[in-house]
């Protein structure tokens, strides 16, 4: 059972959170700043390729460094899941040209499977919609059938023509 | 070798022109170039004038076609009209770096008969 299945789904909390996960863990979810970013770049460098979507993260340091501070500079929102002080998982908002924000997540492997992600995903709407976020897409590559199952649990729709990657979009409150 | 570069104007795109100059100039490739509107909210002339710029700049010689309507289909059709191979832009990128492959590229990566090279 994952923390937030018992949650409405259009109830979305905000960070500061904590919560504890299918496995029994603690896992503080809070907003990520500037001060995370070597913790952040140390997930990622742990990042196992087969859950690489759509070329990200990317696989080497200086890449993966080049690519954070690509997305962190210009207005984007972050959560991140922190497990005894090592981030486990990250979530991204980054806002696009359209006034929409682009949504993506990250949860460690080891860490996958306990109802992390869906609490990020979830926590990170609630700061979002604190925010004033009002639209928010996604990508995802249309065989990530476990990603599309969570998407569309917590209300993202299907937009536009499926091709690899199928496109989901949400409006907030 | 004969060579069919198509082009929407998308970051990728415009790399793989950039890196078709160069191997046909290197390998003395005929190249052909095919313009269209994909992903991205780009201007076709803009992408015409450019490609049109590059080649002088690269004394190079190419017919430019503009491809209309379905495009995927026009793309196929072209390529497999005697070409060796076909070059694209690998996809777009969204804000959060992540590559779109898009339906365009999709059609043609299935359907032609060419060899296909996806530039990154």
């Amino acid at each position: 059972m994952s923390p937030d299945d018992t949650a409405s789904p259009d109830d979305f909390p905000t960070p500061p959170r904590s919560i504890v996960d299918g496995k029994g863990r603690d896992v503080d979810l809070r907003e990520g700043d500037a001060a995370d970013m070597e913790s952040v770049v140390e997930m990622y460098t742990r990042f196992d390729p087969a859950d690489r979507a759509q070329g990200i993260p990317p696989s080497k340091e200086p890449a993966i460094r080049d690519w954070l501070e690509t997305i962190t500079s210009g207005g984007s929102l972050t959560v991140v899941a922190e497990h005894e002080g090592d981030i486990v998982g990250h979530g991204m908002l980054v806002p696009d040209e359209d006034g929409g924000y682009e949504l993506a997540l990250f949860v460690l492997q080891d860490f996958q499977g306990a109802g992390i992600g869906t609490a990020l995903l979830r926590t990170l709407l609630g700061l979002g919609e604190a925010r004033d976020v009002e639209r928010v897409w996604l990508s995802v590559e249309r065989w990530n059938e476990a990603a599309i199952t969570v998407y569309e649990k917590v209300g993202f729709e299907r937009t536009g023509q499926a091709s690899f990657e199928i496109e989901m979009d949400m409006e907030l409150d | 070798m004969n060579v069919l570069l198509a082009l929407d104007g998308s970051e990728l795109s415009m790399r793989a022109l950039d890196r078709t100059l160069e191997r046909a100039r290197e390998a003395g490739d005929d190249l052909t170039v095919a313009v269209y509107e994909g992903g991205e909210s780009v201007d076709v002339d803009d992408v015409v004038a450019t490609a049109t710029d590059r080649l002088s700049e690269a004394g190079m010689e190419a017919e430019v076609h503009r491809l209309e309507g379905n495009v995927g289909s026009r793309l196929v059709e072209l390529a497999d009209d005697g070409f060796d191979e076909l070059v694209m832009g690998g996809g777009t990128v969204s804000p959060m770096g992540k590559i779109r492959i898009g339906e365009t590229i999709e059609f043609v990566l299935v359907n032609a008969q060419t060899t296909l090279t996806l530039v990154r």
